[in-house]
């Protein structure tokens, strides 16, 4: 018996080890912002929704089965949340059962295994209570395959099995068990076994000359023989203990695979929640396969700055199908960051099934998504700085697969322009042939007006907005690469008291054309 | 000639046993170390005699290194290892049938350890036909297990052991346990009660789930209980029980002394391999020395001190090699240079090649030309004893003198800063006269010492100096060489290095 509410075929793996670049991602991407709104601070929701996000799914179909399934749970709200509470009871009431790892008596495991299964058996008729109850109401294929599967496995006549068998391995006053010599002919392959039923009344049992047997009956006080002998009987209960312990645990991993999937979707509804009510739109994103370039949208926002914001935030356009490289240049604090993040963001979340933050969004899947974003200024340590900076980019060349997805932000500027711009050209450019998409957001006139002046068709130059009296729109549109950063306007503003009085004034100047 | 031992070729009838007691120089060249490190853990096999034991023929020195280059396959080494496992086995299951009470368990284990022996004389048999050999040792060894295998005598022993062993398995018998007693029949197919538990809950069957089993102490030993139940199995099934009890009166002393020997012996080689195996994962090399009675020229390169390099295996202490070259009339290595810096390391090096050489083991370095040694002398600076008389220096002096009466042409003599124990001057008449004895009697030299002057004596000799980094003379190199090495400056670019370059990068990706 399977959940499968995130893929078709097979269950979601939460064990899978975190991939190194991960850790990147959640950061540049602010993604805790994003797991906060989606677990209201649950830790295991923020576990399940964590990994959902960062184990994206590269088919296509897999995502639309996930839509199908998330716009069901949108109409019935009220019983997904049923069912996972009921998941979720389950789980915590499975703790009492546990058998440490250092159980030492067969018999006890046995007992304890009973007890849990009773439990069990009980919750399994609650959820097909449930499956009864509202089935009607679900139309995704997911949903509707899982109620099918619980009327039909859980039926009255499976219940009756499971409560004879649950009676008969109460009571063991006569073991009966088989065995085969084994090495130093120490018995071996001890097995329970049930015992056949004699034949005929007891007349008939008394004058039978039945098969050979031999029987001893341990003299009394004799200690040592009897705790041999239990020793023996324990041989025969520890196999069924072990089957009656092990079909708990299976039983108690399909709760928790329902919880854990469920916890998906209950994530999806309290962050559509949340955004409904700030009166942000949403929709469902249209996917194509990795080999496409896709990537169009309209009223695309950084759902994270929306939830810190708590209020609507500004979105953008995006037309950028048949483009493998995006390069955005312009204003300073004009809004590139949080463009580039909203790209990373909604990729992310179509990839895992959930809507996206736009009014209308679509776009091809990729393989893998990389984030290369530049660290904290250290000025004290320039060339360790540039150092740490290439490593990074060289762990996720390690990582890289053809049709991935990697967002440059100002990479390569832990040195001089000339020697970045010329890096990161040529790193851009072998990264585009070997078919990966690139968004990227510099500083680095040199490198921007390179790319620029070869003039190849699949790319995309962008300008973040700034009206001529140095205004920010935080819109980003099509435009070549200037030569200028404002930075200068940001230096006015920030020093527009403090005239001459520039000490910092090393990070933040820029060359050339600035109106003084 | 038929084959005796895998060690040598004429099984050291002639001499006897192989030397109980290392040779003198093993301590002053750390040699006992070495053989230590390449004996532990096979105490068992008594192995260190073969280490102590210095081959005094080329031919016998061909005959082991050419079984070890054999064993350097992989697949040879393997069958080997599994021969030697399977007999660790056998004498394990003879050693638990000596310790039994109950006699059928005894007996079992003892059927246990002919099951044992005979599958592994298939086994090494079958390998050894299948494998490609061609050492003169395996070779002869191979044909020996091929004629031993195909006797009469053992075909019995194969034959009636796995039909005992096979009626036995055969046995299955039922234990009814009620209250204080049982009863034991035999097996009639009743049903398996767990199957039937686990078959109705298989439908929740997610993935691996842990074992619940209690581990229920098993103790190779029967309680009384479990006797019983023997006795009574044995009455049901009679046979196969008689058929025990025969064969074990029957085949006492049942394995071969030769495949025995050879169990121990061919310990010596995979000894060393698994020994040399652990420097070739840090990268270092060894290699097969030509060894030559009557050329002394000596020459070897990228070579280690071996006991050194075991210490620091494992540390983040990088090893370093260097290179000894000996040519033409040249015959003596002068070392000098600063301390700490590797000179001694170097002289040990040099009779360490030597002496591993000529037991047949590769040695650490590449491209190696050694010389087949009668003995090799060393002179290292001893502790002053109280209860020694005379002065050290004319200590050092009455040694040195002896070791020169005993020296032969053929002999090499390894003297580390002696005569530092008086004037330089002194040092500096004592040492050349002592060279020129040493090159008188034209013996393999290398002469470790602070006495820069002695470094240009005659065309016999050759100087090394151990080195220092030039920019930091504090930093010692360990690099002992015939001149300074160059400093080299490492610019290179970054992006280079994290392999960032537009080909670099387009190479990396997988298309």
């Amino acid at each position: 018996m399977k959940a499968h509410l995130m893929y078709r075929d097979r269950d979601f793996d939460l064990g899978q080890e975190a991939r190194p670049y991960e850790e990147a991602l959640v950061a540049d991407l602010e993604l805790p912002t994003l797991f906060a709104a989606m677990s209201r601070g649950d830790t295991w929701l923020t576990e399940v929704v964590r990994k959902a996000l960062l184990a994206s799914s590269v088919e296509v179909d897999t995502i639309l089965y996930r839509q199908d399934i998330l716009k069901d749970c949108l109409r019935n709200e009220a019983a997904v949340r049923e069912m996972y509470d009921l998941a979720v009871e389950t789980i915590a009431s499975v703790r009492k059962y546990y058998l440490g790892r250092l159980a030492r008596y067969p018999g006890w495991v046995l007992h304890r295994s009973v007890e849990g299964m009773e439990m069990l058996v009980d919750m399994l008729r609650r959820l097909r209570g449930l499956a009864d109850q509202h089935a009607a109401a679900f139309e995704s294929e997911g949903f509707r395959a899982l109620f099918a599967m619980l009327r039909g496995e859980l039926g009255d006549d499976y219940f009756a099995t499971v409560r004879h068998h649950l009676k008969q391995l109460k009571v063991h006053d006569r073991v009966f068990i088989s065995a085969q010599l084994g090495e130093g002919t120490k018995g071996a392959s001890y097995t329970l076994r049930r015992e056949k039923a004699r034949e005929g009344g007891w007349l008939t049992r008394i004058f039978a000359t039945g098969p050979p047997a031999y029987s001893f009956q341990l003299p009394d006080r004799d200690e040592g023989g009897s705790r041999a002998l239990s020793e023996l009987r324990d041989r025969g209960i520890n196999l069924v203990a072990n089957a009656l312990a092990q079909s708990t645990e299976h039983i108690v991993s399909f709760f928790n695979m329902l919880r854990t999937e469920l916890a998906f979707y209950v994530g999806c509804l309290n962050l559509h929640g949340r955004l409904l009510v700030q009166g942000e739109p949403l929709c469902f994103p249209r996917p194509s396969v990795p080999a496409e370039r896709r990537h169009s949208a309209t009223g695309l926002y950084d759902v994270c700055l929306a939830l810190k914001l708590g209020s609507r935030v500004i979105g953008n356009e995006l037309q950028a199908d048949d483009k493998d490289l995006v390069i955005v240049t312009g204003a300073n604090q004009g809004g590139k960051s949080t463009f580039l993040r909203s790209i990373g963001l909604s990729q992310l979340m179509m990839q895992c099934g959930m809507f996206a933050p736009a009014q209308t969004f679509a776009a091809n899947v990729c393989e893998r998504i990389f984030t290369h974003y530049r660290r904290e200024e250290d000025v004290a340590m320039k060339s360790g700085k540039f150092d740490e900076e290439l490593s990074r980019m060289s762990s996720i060349i390690d990582g890289l697969v053809p049709n991935s997805l990697v967002l440059l932000n100002e990479s390569f500027a832990a040195t001089n322009e000339r020697e970045g711009s010329e890096i990161a050209r040529q790193v851009v450019t072998a990264l585009i042939e070997r078919h990966i998409k690139v968004v990227c957001v510099t500083h680095q006139y040199e490198f921007a007006r390179r790319l620029y002046a070869e003039d190849v068709p699949g790319r995309l130059f962008l300008r973040a907005g700034r009206l001529p009296d140095g205004t920010r729109t935080f819109i980003v549109t099509q435009g070549q690469p200037l030569e200028t950063s404002y930075g200068e306007d940001l230096y006015r503003q920030i020093f527009a008291d403090d005239d001459g009085a520039h000490r910092s004034s090393g990070s933040l100047t820029t060359r050339g054309a600035a109106s003084k | 000639m038929p084959f005796q031992s895998i060690l040598y070729e004429h099984g050291r009838a002639d001499t006897g046993d192989a030397p109980a007691e290392a040779p003198e120089y093993f301590r002053d060249l750390n040699l006992d170390q070495i053989v230590e490190g390449i004996a532990a853990g096979k105490q068992e096999y008594e192995l260190k005699p073969f280490f102590y034991d210095s081959l005094k023929t080329i031919e016998a020195i061909e005959y082991r290194a050419d079984v070890m280059r054999d064993l350097e396959d992989e697949r040879v080494l393997a069958c080997v290892n599994r021969f030697a496992a399977s007999m660790r086995l056998m004498r394990e299951q003879l050693e638990q049938s000596n310790k039994l009470y109950y006699k059928y368990q005894k007996e079992r284990w003892f059927l246990h350890a002919v099951e044992t022996y005979c599958a592994a004389v298939r086994a090494i048999n079958g390998d050894l036909l299948e494998l490609k050999v061609a050492s003169r040792g395996l070779l002869a060894f191979r044909d020996f297990v091929a004629n031993y295998a195909g006797s009469d005598p053992f075909a019995f022993l194969l034959a009636t052991s796995s039909t005992i062993a096979g009626d036995l398995a055969k046995v299955n018998y039922s234990i009814l346990i009620k209250g204080n007693g049982f009863t034991v029949r035999k097996y009639d197919s009743e049903d398996d009660y767990s199957a039937q538990v686990a078959h109705t809950f298989e439908k929740f069957r997610q993935g691996a789930v842990d074992d619940y089993r209690v581990r229920l102490s098993s103790s190779v030993e029967m309680n009384h209980v479990e006797a019983k139940v023997l006795e009574f199995v044995s009455l049901l099934h009679k046979q196969p029980f008689a058929e025990l009890d025969e064969f074990f009166v029957r085949h006492q002393g049942f394995a071969d002394p030769t495949l025995m020997r050879f169990d121990r012996e061919i310990e010596f080689y995979i000894a060393y391999l698994e020994y040399m195996s652990r420097f070739k994962r840090a990268g270092l090399r060894f290699t097969y020395a030509r060894v030559s009675a009557t050329n002394k020229a000596v020459h070897a390169q990228e070579v280690f001190d071996l006991a050194l390099a075991t210490t620091l295996t494992g540390t983040e202490t990088e090893i370093v090699c260097n290179d000894i070259d000996l040519h033409g009339k040249e015959r003596v290595l002068i070392v000098s240079g600063p301390n700490q810096g590797g000179k001694t390391t170097l002289a040990r090096t040099f009779g360490q090649l030597h002496h591993l050489a000529s037991i047949g083991c590769p040695v650490p370095g590449r491209d190696a030309h050694l010389f087949l040694f009668d003995s090799i002398f060393t002179h290292f600076e001893k502790e002053e004893k109280i209860e020694n008389l005379r002065g050290k220096l004319q200590d050092d002096l009455m040694r040195i003198r002896a070791i020169l009466r005993k020296a032969t042409p053929q002999s090499i003599l390894i003297v580390n800063e002696c005569f530092n124990s008086t004037t330089l001057s002194d040092a500096v008449f004592l040492a050349r006269k002592i060279i020129d004895r040493v090159a008188e009697l034209d013996l393999l030299c290398v002469c470790v010492t602070f006495l820069d002057e002695l470094a240009t004596s005659s065309e016999k000799t050759v100087s090394m100096v151990s080195t220092v980094v030039p920019d930091n003379p504090v930093l010692r190199t360990y690099k002992v060489v015939r001149k300074p090495a160059d400093g080299r400056s490492y610019a290179i670019s970054i992006a280079e290095k994290y392999g960032l370059t537009y080909e670099r990068v387009k190479a990396r990706i997988p298309l």
